[in-house]
């Protein structure tokens, strides 16, 4: 009787909690109560689970959050993200409505705009989190926007990712800067480049970043796609892609399906040139063997696409409370720290110096980035996603295109 | 007395049916949840009305043609290859050493997941392969691997290849295993006193016989090699990919709306594995017909040498290739950096098995559950409707073909509409579940490997027996389990083996929380370290490779006085 | 061992495959006797001691009864009507030692089971044979295990499917001359499926043609 009434009040703690739309204190009453409620709660995080230091870092994250609120954490290694998509989807065509099985998921731009679209999510709730002002989302409006898509408190950043070109030293010294020099240095080097194939995740990026800078007219990329505008702002990028295929490695009679797979060929001399979203993979990729040390990274000259991936609450999660603080724990200084350090997970970080204490300010500071890494000033040059439709509309014509019968 | 014959007789009497539902209903209830959405319904997303639209857009989806026509040329020509191979070997196989120790250590190989086959095959033959490392850069004066599209080429030739490699042991597994019963030794001696050259008596003589037991053997392989996903995605081509790679794609599409055209492409998918079949059981007759020509030519010693040859050079080979890809994993898996040309590592680490061992205890223990369990259980089923079968002279029924429906149809086709049903009634996931899902795909192998021998076993043992005033049951437990002993740990082997190797049942039934080794290395291989992958690889190889060990020598020293038991 | 009088009687026994009669047959076997059956091949002999036995195929049809000792046993399933077989081949279990291929017969009761097969072993001329692989055997041997291993198994009646065809010759009449001898010894009313003319002047009783 005692834990029912317990139970109705927590939730409408919660509710008032998500609907607000302003962080609360830390120490204020909704948030301790939110954070007793979540004691002894078992939080399932739906996670890739496709790197040993991703799983390490949530590893360590189990820990933390166990000692610190006694939620327990587990882990759910997905090889894919929709895997979880499909669950919550399932759950909800049998009408499990509060009973469901994914409480909190690291979700892509894609799968969380088809999440959200769906009303697969809990929300809103993550502007109300304490350390949701250490984002300083006004300052960087990428906090509150995935893809374009208004992420409007229904998900959580959690770190930082941005379009890094990389290359092997030990065969060229001069790697293009941007698309048309790709173009020629492929030519000069045949079969020293490739892309992953769209759908993959990275394929599309690549893809996306060659007609941002191909197209002549921006704008019309922010927007949603239509018809007319497609035709208009994708035809330099086909002449590009007609141009660049046959120089391609397998002289475009095949193309790899994964980011890995990319890394894969650099260390089998395969090709010299390529590309990855963490900018610290060449650092991590060097230290675990799966990049030749030879390796190099830098960002394109007219900057690259940027973005930043969050973290999500089901909506028939039965942990939302649990789920909510480590939301929050994932962003505090601590774990971000952890975050952008390249002994552990090697990310970026999505806080905001400035909003840090001089403290921990200073250790964020004090992290080193490597050699191969690319430097600072260049991952200042970032470019926004385009609108999600055009991610859609290009995959669909590149595979009109290339795939035939 | 009699009433308690009568009732051991209706307990058995379950076990078919038993078996049979449990297989027939969870598989047609996610075909129904597959064929609501391909028409246009699915509420959870919006699709309230019957249509055709998506039918439509699936046959307007650029490469479809080549899609279907590459698992349907998968399906038909890679059990032909694997099939001829096996024949051929066991044609010119005698009881010499190497044949021995060919048949005795062909059983493990089918430990290794297809996946790790298809990624060690993939480091031997690709353009930076072993290969071309071990003659670069000396003979072939390459310092950059040659630009060569050999794995992943456009006709799905190296995907053939992968999974002809792993389809042989499979068969020959079976053949192996119900060979014995055809007495191939006195058939061919007398075909030999007759004047046949050896291989071709083999041939003439008993491959006839042994073809009709492996034909079911060979509709799975059928299904599995044109619906398969796992070998197909690291060997199949890319441009377009086998139907079964773009229908695993739509339905993780984040773009819900992608489910409707994903249900469609699931049903086209499910003809396409029926169509192969249909075309092997129509060519089965043509080449029959020819064959019986060749049979009945008289011909005696025509191309015996030529048989002879193909059959000791082709599977072993295979074998090789296996063993290569094996090899060049275990390297793998203790390299830090390994360029090309390097033939092996320029430095080695022991990091990769340091991360993999801390982690693996919850792993390995489910693993080893729900093998256990869903084995087991398989066993009790088969064997019950087995033993029911004989005890009542009754022939098989037909409705014995629906054991093979989960093998015919796209695993995530179903097993999506499992996870709707169970959730229909609150079932969380739990181990249950997942072991509940293994069973579908457990209980059909195992009544592969174990049916025709149990129902070939010489009637006369029973009889027999009976005659000698055992009861029934202890004719079940003295005789016919001892007798066949070795098939059924055959068969428990396999079971284990198809336990500990499936992804889908676990990742999806268990949400996920079920952590197998399987689940494991699948979730680490998505992130594409070839160290990383090649250690969990080697990792899933191991606890079936146990199993199927143990199939093999607990009978071995078992009957290690008994001459009558050792296999032919 | 003291020794019972058995008597198998088979009363209007009628077999059908398809419709068609193949064996019609209405005799009395007493204790001791042979009655030796002999037809052309596929002619119903071996069905007709599997229907005696009790296990005859469910493609066929029979009717009739058949009464051991009086009493009707054709509803009885197979290992309670006590009618021991032997076939061409001794068929001794391969997975069993020869000790343990005569004891698997010995009904649960007995205690003595030991010293019973050291006894038969003994009899037969194979005593310290009780741990061989029945594998070893030779021919003879084998058929003489077979025999004892019968007997072991306290049968009231005993069917015998042309169980002297795989012998060679000499071998041939030797056993046979056993095998008679002590089912007529046992009283064991017997039937015996042949080919071979010899075999029925040896069994010396009523012969029956399909
Ligand atoms: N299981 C069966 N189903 C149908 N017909 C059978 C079966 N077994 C034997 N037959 C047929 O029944 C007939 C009698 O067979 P059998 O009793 O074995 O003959 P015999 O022992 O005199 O040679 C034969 O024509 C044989 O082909
Ligand atoms: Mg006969």
């Amino acid at each position: 009787m005692f834990r029912k009434t317990l139970k109705v009040f927590v939730s409408a703690v919660l509710c008032l909690f998500a609907s607000s739309g302003l962080a609360v204190e830390e120490d204020s009453a909704e948030w301790l109560s939110i954070v007793k409620e979540a004691q002894h709660q078992t939080v399932y995080f739906n996670a890739w689970g496709g790197e040993i230091r991703t799983n390490r870092y949530l590893e360590w994250l189990a820990g933390e959050v166990e000692s610190r609120f006694g939620i327990h954490l587990q882990h759910v290694k997905l090889a894919d993200t929709a895997q979880a998509v499909s669950r919550i989807l399932a759950e909800k065509q049998a009408g499990n409505l509060n009973n469901g099985s994914v409480d909190m998921l690291w979700a892509n731009g894609e799968n969380f705009a088809a999440l959200k679209q769906n009303n697969l999510l809990y929300g809103p709730w993550a502007e109300s989190l304490p350390n949701f002002l250490l984002l300083d989302a006004d300052q960087y409006p990428e906090m509150r926007e995935d893809f374009t898509v208004p992420v409007e408190g229904y998900a959580s950043p959690w770190l930082r990712a941005q379009l890094v070109f990389y290359y092997d030293s030990e065969y060229t010294q001069q790697p293009p800067g941007s698309m048309r020099k790709l173009l020629a240095w492929v030519k000069a080097n045949p079969g020293e480049f490739i892309y992953p194939k769209p759908p993959d995740f990275l394929g599309t990026t690549f893809l996306k970043q060659a007609v941002l800078e191909l197209s002549d007219d921006r704008a019309l990329l922010y927007q949603p796609v239509s018809a007319s505008h497609f035709e208009q702002a994708t035809a330099t990028l086909w002449e590009f892609l007609d141009e660049l295929h046959p120089w391609l490695l397998r002289r475009g009679r095949y193309f790899p399906v994964s980011g890995a797979q990319l890394r894969r060929l650099v260390l089998d001399r395969e090709i010299a040139l390529a590309f990855s979203f963490n900018p610290h993979e060449v650092a991590l990729g060097i230290a675990s063997g799966e990049l030749p040390t030879s390796s190099r990274s830098y960002v394109l000259d007219g900057g690259t696409i940027s973005n930043v991936s969050f973290v999500s609450i089901a909506f028939n999660s039965p942990n939302k409370a649990a789920a909510t603080v480590v939301a929050n724990f994932l962003l505090s200084p601590v774990a971000q720290l952890r975050a952008q350090d390249s002994a552990y997970l090697g990310s970026m970080t999505v806080l905001s110096l400035n909003k840090l204490n001089k403290a921990d300010r200073q250790k964020f500071l004090a992290l080193e980035l490597g050699s191969a890494a690319p430097r600072v000033e260049q991952l200042n040059r970032k470019l926004q996603e385009p609108h999600p439709s055009w991610m859609a509309a290009i995959e669909q014509a590149w595979l009109q295109r290339y795939i035939t019968n | 007395m009699a009433a308690e014959v009568y009732n051991k007789l209706t307990m058995l009497r379950w076990a078919s049916p038993v078996m049979l539902l449990l297989l027939a209903i969870p598989v047609g209830i996610g075909l129904l949840m597959v064929l609501l959405p391909a028409f246009g319904f699915m509420p959870a997303i919006g699709g309230y009305e019957f249509t055709l639209a998506h039918w439509r857009d699936l046959f307007g989806v650029p490469g479809i043609v080549r899609s279907i026509l590459l698992s349907l040329l998968a399906g038909i020509v890679t059990p032909a290859i694997a099939l001829a191979v096996v024949f051929l070997f066991m044609a010119s196989a005698s009881a010499t050493g190497l044949d021995r120790w060919v048949r005795r250590f062909v059983s493990p190989l089918l430990a290794i997941p297809h996946a790790a086959a298809a990624f060690g095959l993939v480091f031997m033959i690709a353009p930076a392969g072993l290969l071309a490392r071990l003659i670069s850069p000396d003979l072939t004066g390459w310092d950059r691997p040659a630009d060569l599209l050999i794995v992943n080429d456009s006709y799905g030739l190296a995907m053939i290849a992968g999974l002809v490699i792993k389809e042989i042991p499979f068969l020959l597994l079976v053949a192996i295993t119900v060979l014995p019963q055809l007495n191939p030794a006195q058939r061919v001696s007398m075909a030999r006193s007759l004047g046949y050259g050896p291989s071709v008596a083999w041939l003439k003589m008993v491959a006839p016989g042994l073809y009709p037991l492996m034909r079911l053997p060979l509709v799975a392989v059928i299904a599995f090699a044109s619906a398969n996903v796992d070998v197909a995605l690291i060997l199949g081509p890319t441009l377009p990919p086998t139907l079964s790679v773009r229908l695993l794609g739509w339905f993780g599409d984040p773009d819900l709306s992608m489910r409707f055209m994903a249900a469609a492409a699931a049903l086209l998918q499910l003809g396409v594995s029926l169509l192969a079949v249909v075309s092997w059981l129509l060519g089965e007759k043509m080449v029959s017909k020819f064959y019986r020509l060749w049979v009945r030519s008289g011909n005696r010693l025509g191309g015996d040498s030529a048989i002879f040859f193909l059959g000791r050079t082709l599977l072993p080979a295979a074998l090789v290739v296996i063993g290569g890809s094996m090899l060049a994993l275990f390297l793998s898996s203790f390299s830090l950096s390994w360029r090309f040309p390097h033939a092996l590592p320029a430095s080695w680490t022991v990091q990769h098995w340091v991360d993999a061992i801390p982690g693996m205890g919850t792993p390995v223990f489910n693993t080893l559950i729900i093998a256990a369990v869903s084995t087991t259980i398989a066993l009790v089923l088969v064997v019950g409707s087995l033993e029911f079968e004989q005890r009542s002279d009754r022939k098989q029924s037909s409705a014995m073909w629906l054991l093979y429906l989960p093998l015919l149809m796209p695993q995530v086709v179903f097993l999506f509409g499992m996870v709707v049903f169970a959730e229909f009634f609150y079932w969380q996931p739990n181990l249950w579940l997942v072991i509940f899902g293994h069973l579908l795909f457990v209980v059909p192998y195992v009544f592969l490997v174990l049916s025709e021998a149990y129902r070939r076993l010489d009637p006369h043992w029973s009889q027999l027996a009976a005659a000698l005033g055992a009861s029934p049951s202890k004719t079940f437990w003295r005789i016919r389990i001892p007798l066949l002993l070795a098939p059924a740990l055959s068969a428990m082997a396999m079971g284990i083996a198809i336990s500990a190797s499936i992804f889908l049942p676990t990742q999806l039934l268990g949400a996920g929380r079920i952590a197998t080794v399987t689940t494991e290395a699948i979730a680490l291989a998505s992130g594409g370290s070839r160290s990383t992958i090649a250690t969990w690889a080697l990792l899933q190889s191991l606890l079936p490779m146990l199993g199927f060990l143990v199939a093999l020598f607990v009978p071995k020293i078992l009957w290690r006085n008994r001459i009558g038991m050792q296999e032919g | 061992m003291g020794v019972r009088e058995h008597i198998l009687e088979l009363q209007d026994v009628c077999i059908t495959l398809n419709r068609q009669a193949i064996v019609e047959i209405n005799r009395t076997i007493k204790a001791g006797e042979v009655l030796t059956v002999m037809g052309p091949s596929g002619s119903g002999k071996t069905s007709l001691l599997a229907y005696i036995a009790g296990f005859l195929g469910s493609a066929f049809q029979a009717s009739g009864r058949i009464v051991i000792d009086g009493k009707d046993v054709s509803e009885l399933p197979a290992e309670q009507r006590k009618a021991g077989l032997l076939f061409q081949d001794p068929m001794l279990f391969p997975h069993l030692s020869v000790g343990e291929n005569l004891r698997f017969g010995i009904p649960q009761g007995d205690t003595n089971k030991q010293e019973l097969v050291m006894c038969s072993l003994q009899e037969i001329g194979l005593a310290g044979y009780a741990d061989r692989d029945p594998g070893t055997l030779s021919g003879g041997q084998a058929a003489r295990v077979a025999l004892m291993r019968l007997l072991l198994s306290r049968p009231r009646v005993v069917l015998l499917d042309e169980p002297f065809s795989k012998l060679d010759a000499t071998l041939r009449s030797e056993i046979r001359l056993q095998v008679f001898e002590r089912l007529r010894k046992a009283g064991l009313p017997t039937i015996l499926v042949t080919h071979d003319a010899a075999d029925a002047v040896a069994a010396n009783g009523q012969v029956f043609q399909i």
